[in-house]
């Protein structure tokens, strides 16, 4: 028995008790539910708090930001071509004479609903697929498994910007095909994953118990890897927001008179001697919406890991 | 935190101790506060003798032994002294230590299996153990490898140090780990739970070459167990441990034969024994031990102790030695100190030998009413299970795209039995005899070509997907360990519901239900809304039971329910299934390997050796007079929790491990370890590996398969 397991067995045992003599301990000490262990160890993580203060900052910054703003994303100011910030277009102008603050706010909501619905999507398919592969087994599993590896050898990120292009550039068609060529990694993490969980005696018990297949996997199967799911999320997001931005930077993603960071980022990153404004404002939205979001997910996963540090000190 | 004083400690040796322990004190950090795991723990160690250190999973002894070995966290912290020789062990840097640990001190944990190094010889591991230190050159080491395997009893040394771990069974994993423990002559042996991981057969053989290593070595050992025929078999002292303290320290024969903590007594009352009938229910230890956070300066028993009085609140009971009260015949009535008996109680002079005071037992008998079903004949109760020529055999496969059967695993090869209404039933035998195997092809309702299981008189043969499913209703099972079998993201009310949700239950009805069985297992229905993790390991094994028992089932299945309990909750568990039996006319089906619990619980036995019943009968005619050589081995290997007879009985030790189930050739499977099989005549011995011995006896009482019984 290591330490580790001693700790966390008495930690356990500690945090959440009721019998008979625990009646007593019960009303000194409050139980501590495991969404408050969670948040309080996430609460340790000071990089991780900082990451999720900053990411609330963006997003009600990509929601309310357009309040504040003196010009709307499509008007053109013909009399401020390429202009640097000033009092009037606090982040400058580009050379159409858009102003560059509100494209930025809407280039961030954009990114932003694209990469959610990204991750939201993949984490709940690859859930699905990848659980009930590995819990049915057999010749749906290998089917499963099949189709899975067929597509990690297809070249993807062209298909994606191959439909993109045809789509002319619809957001919609752009989230739903990032879907469907982002859901088999993690698929398959979750089918390896849920093989060991299979394996538990409890998914036995329900078995030998006369439960049906398809309610194990939604309720035994997939809430135990439920901490692999939200930490898979959040970095999803981060990899939907940067693949969304490499496809309009290459001219592939979002196309005008809609706006996402990407395409900001891909127009600024050509003028950036000339009106470096252009690229660095979209630029640094970006860095913090990834960088905010990856420190989230370590924040997460230390609170998830029993043997991370988040247990603090004697 | 309170300052203690350390008081009565063993007079004899204070000059000569090799190691000696002062006032240790371990705590970890932990979401609650700070666990302090260890308060307070003294001893004396002396060369050649062995010290056992007993108590619950929780009560601090592994903690003990990494805090002497320097192994504990960093984020724990240690306060104390621990002298090695005089030398002070406490504070000293990772490096100093190293050249302590495997030198002067070494250890021996718990699971062979993950102490050895997968991918190095354990030629190597033993080699590089030797070097270490720069004591010893390679080719010296090498030879002394080979010695050293030869005396932890490894067959054929010099070619087995080529070997990898994986190609030796645990048993002999253990030994070389033994061996590499002693390896530089070591001055202490910290042993932690040696044996738990192991067979009874297996642990036998190792106790007995841990006794050689350190006659050996002349070490002192530490043996941390949580098995008291361990501590009789082995200790010379014993120190009883509980959260975090100990409350006892005496020599082995005064804690079995005048226990004067009332813990250590409710711990001896409450094991089961294999030599003798129980007449009498266990006595479980109610409650339990409390979280080691915050404690109150109180004795820490006192919330389960039934003698408790308010003195036992009003601060920390110290060790203390023990007033003999009761020498009234030696010199005169003259209270003697008896300084190597030491007692944390302050009651401890007013209990007597055989831990009652005044008269009356210090822990009340509990009283578990008879079942009706007792008093109708074996014969004329309806069979609710029926098994005829069990057979499971896997195929070995090998290769990596196309896949070639190259042999069979025989896991079961043909066993029969059944089981009567209100009756309980055993199968025991060494891991990988297929016993677990033969409860779960049970559970699958699926019987391989020419076996037939019968539930309640119907056979499940042919049946389709949904008859199955209904008979289920009537088969329920209960796993071995607590934790893993209960999913830990449902509440406690959505686990017992599960079994009648899966049979369309009306939600009012199973509402209903869901109290009703928790009040019969002894839960509080309050609890429902809880997630398993609130609960300790015997509550939770009783929310197994509540849910198996969800549907009225006719069987329970349980597979080795009570192996992961500590002794004090296992026999709650124990009478808790007594009473269903009674009360509700259930039968169980139970697999265990501790023989002990079997001869408590069951009425019938079987017991298994590779797939096969070798003997099988009623309970107490197996154990009086076990008649298969391998039934007689078995049993003469559970240590017994009584340090005279245990070391007085004669052992019968089974040499090597379980062979392979991949043999099917005609003969008895028992024949390469067989005792008896060694004794014979030539051709004796031959009717023994030519013709498969099949079950004789009084068929339905007592039969066993052995040419020659």
């Amino acid at each position: 028995m290591s330490v580790n397991d001693v700790r966390d067995q008495l930690a356990a045992s500690a945090l959440e008790r009721g019998d008979s003599t625990g009646a007593a301990a019960m009303s000194r000490r409050k139980r501590l539910s495991r969404r408050e262990l969670y948040t309080r160890r996430f609460l340790r993580n000071r990089p991780a708090v900082a990451g999720l203060i900053i990411f609330v900052m963006i997003v009600l910054f990509s929601i309310f930001g357009g309040l504040p703003a003196k010009h709307s994303y499509l008007e053109t100011d013909f009399l401020n071509l390429s202009a640097a910030p000033s009092a009037d277009h606090w982040f400058g102008t580009n050379n159409a004479g858009n102003d560059l603050y509100a494209e930025t706010v809407h280039g961030l909501q954009r990114s932003l609903i694209i990469a959610l619905i990204v991750s939201t999507g993949t984490t709940v398919i690859s859930a699905v697929v990848g659980a009930a592969a590995a819990y049915f087994g057999g010749s749906f599993e290998r089917v499963v498994l099949g189709v899975i590896h067929f597509l990690m050898v297809v070249p993807t990120f062209l298909i994606l910007a191959l439909f993109s292009n045809r789509s002319g550039g619809s957001w919609i068609v752009i989230a739903v095909i990032m879907l469907l060529v982002n859901w088999f990694w993690p698929a398959r993490v979750v089918w390896t994953l849920s093989l060991s969980i299979r394996e538990r005696d409890y998914v036995s018990a329900s078995r030998y118990m006369g439960v049906s297949g398809l309610r194990i996997v939604v309720r035994h199967i997939i809430p135990n890897i439920g901490s692999l799911l939200i930490i898979q999320f959040t970095l999803g997001v981060v990899g939907a927001v940067l693949s969304e931005t490499g496809l309009s930077f290459i001219g592939f993603g979002v196309k005008p008179p809609d706006v996402s960071l990407g395409a900001l980022i891909g127009s600024g990153a050509d003028t950036v001697s000339s009106a470096p404004w252009l690229f660095y404002f979209p630029a640094a939205a970006l860095t913090l919406l990834t960088v905010s979001m990856a420190l989230v997910s370590d924040g997460l996963r230390d609170a998830f890991d029993p043997t991370s540090a988040a247990g603090g000190r004697a | 935190m309170t300052v203690t004083k350390i008081v009565g400690l063993p007079q004899s040796g204070h000059s000569d101790a090799l190691l000696a322990v002062r006032d240790l004190r371990v705590s970890f950090p932990s979401e609650a506060g700070r666990v302090d795991a260890v308060a307070g723990v003294s001893f004396d160690l002396q060369p050649g003798r062995t010290l056992g250190i007993v108590g619950e999973s929780g009560s601090g002894k592994s903690v003990t032994s990494l805090a002497i070995m320097g192994l504990l966290d960093d984020a724990a912290s240690v306060h104390g002294s621990i002298r090695l020789g005089g030398r002070e062990l406490l504070g000293l840097d990772d490096r100093a230590m190293s050249r302590i640990r495997g030198k002067d001190i070494s250890m021996v944990f718990q699971d062979p299996l993950s102490t050895l190094t997968p991918v190095f010889t354990i030629g190597d591991q033993l080699v590089e153990a030797l070097t270490i230190h720069g004591t010893m050159g390679r080719r010296q080491a090498a030879e002394r490898a080979v010695e050293l395997l030869r005396l932890v009893g490894i067959p054929r040394p010099e070619s087995r140090l080529k070997s990898f771990p994986h190609e030796f069974s645990g048993g002999m994993r253990q030994r070389v780990v033994i061996a590499i423990a002693i390896a530089n002559n070591p001055q202490v042996i910290i042993a932690d739970e040696p044996t738990t991981a192991l067979d009874v057969t297996i642990q036998a053989q190792i106790l007995q070459v841990l006794k050689r290593a350190q006659e050996e070595t002349g070490a002192a050992v530490i043996m941390i167990t949580h098995d008291m025929g361990v501590v009789a078999s082995v200790a010379d002292d014993v120190v009883v441990m509980y959260a975090g303290r100990p409350v006892e320290h005496a020599s082995v024969y005064d804690v079995f034969a005048k226990p004067r903590m009332p813990y250590t007594i409710g711990l001896l009352a409450a094991i089961p024994r294999a030599d003798r009938r129980d007449a009498q229910p266990l006595v479980p230890i109610q409650g339990n031990p409390p979280i080691l956070i915050n404690l109150p300066d109180q004795c820490q028993f006192a919330d389960r102790c039934p003698i408790a009085i308010d003195a036992c609140r009003d601060d920390v009971p110290q060790l203390e030695a023990v007033l003999n009260a009761s020498n009234d015949d030696d010199d005169g009535g003259g209270h003697d100190r008896d300084s190597e008996h030491q007692v944390a109680c302050v009651r401890a002079a007013e209990i007597e030998d055989g831990g009652t005071i005044k008269g009356r037992p210090i822990f009340p008998v509990p009283e578990i009413a008879a079942s009706d079903l007792a008093q109708v004949p074996r014969g004329e109760r309806k069979p609710v299970l029926a098994v005829d020529n069990l057979v499971k055999e896997f195929p070995l496969l090998k290769g990596a795209v196309l896949k070639r059967r190259i042999g069979t695993v025989y896991a079961v090869s043909g066993i029969s039995f059944d089981i009567r209404e209100g009756e309980t039933m055993a199968i025991v035998g060494e891991s990988g005899c297929g016993k677990t195997t033969t409860l779960l092809e049970i559970m699958e309702l699926a019987p391989q070509h020419g076996s037939d299981i019968q539930i309640d008189g119907h056979s499940v043969t042919g049946l389709n997907k949904r008859e199955i499913r209904t008979v289920r209703r009537d088969l329920q099972i209960v796993f071995q360990d607590p934790m893993g079998s209960l999913n830990p993201r449902s509440t406690v009310f959505d686990l017992i519901a599960e079994p009648m949700r899966a049979f369309r239950y009306s939600s009012d009805k199973v509402e209903k239900r869901v109290e009703e069985l928790m009040d019969l297992v002894g839960l509080n229905p309050e609890h429902s809304d809880r997630f398993p993790a609130a609960f300790s390991g015997g509550q939770r094994q009783r929310i197994g039971i509540a849910r198996a028992l969800a549907t009225n089932p006719k069987l329970i299945v349980l597979d080795e329910p009570v192996s992961a309990l500590d002794v004090s909750i296992q026999a709650g568990v124990i009478n808790l299934l007594e009473e269903l039996k009674a009360r509700l006319g259930i039968s169980f089906l139970f697999v265990a390997h501790d023989l002990s619990v079997v001869r408590h619980i069951a009425d019938r036995i079987g017991v298994m050796y590779l797939g096969k019943f070798v003997e099988y009968g009623e309970v107490d005619a197996v154990f009086e007079d076990p008649q298969h050589p391998y039934t007689t081995a078995l049993l003469s290997a559970i240590p017994l929790p009584d340090p005279v007879k245990e070391r007085t009985r004669e052992r019968i030790l089974l040499t090597g491990d379980l062979p392979s189930p991949t043999d099917n050739s005609p003969g008895c499977r028992f024949v390469s370890r067989c005792q008896l099989h060694q004794s014979l005549e030539p051709d004796r011995q031959a009717r023994c590996r030519d013709e498969t011995p099949a079950l004789t006896g009084v068929d339905g009482v007592h039969v066993n398969a052995c040419h020659w019984r």
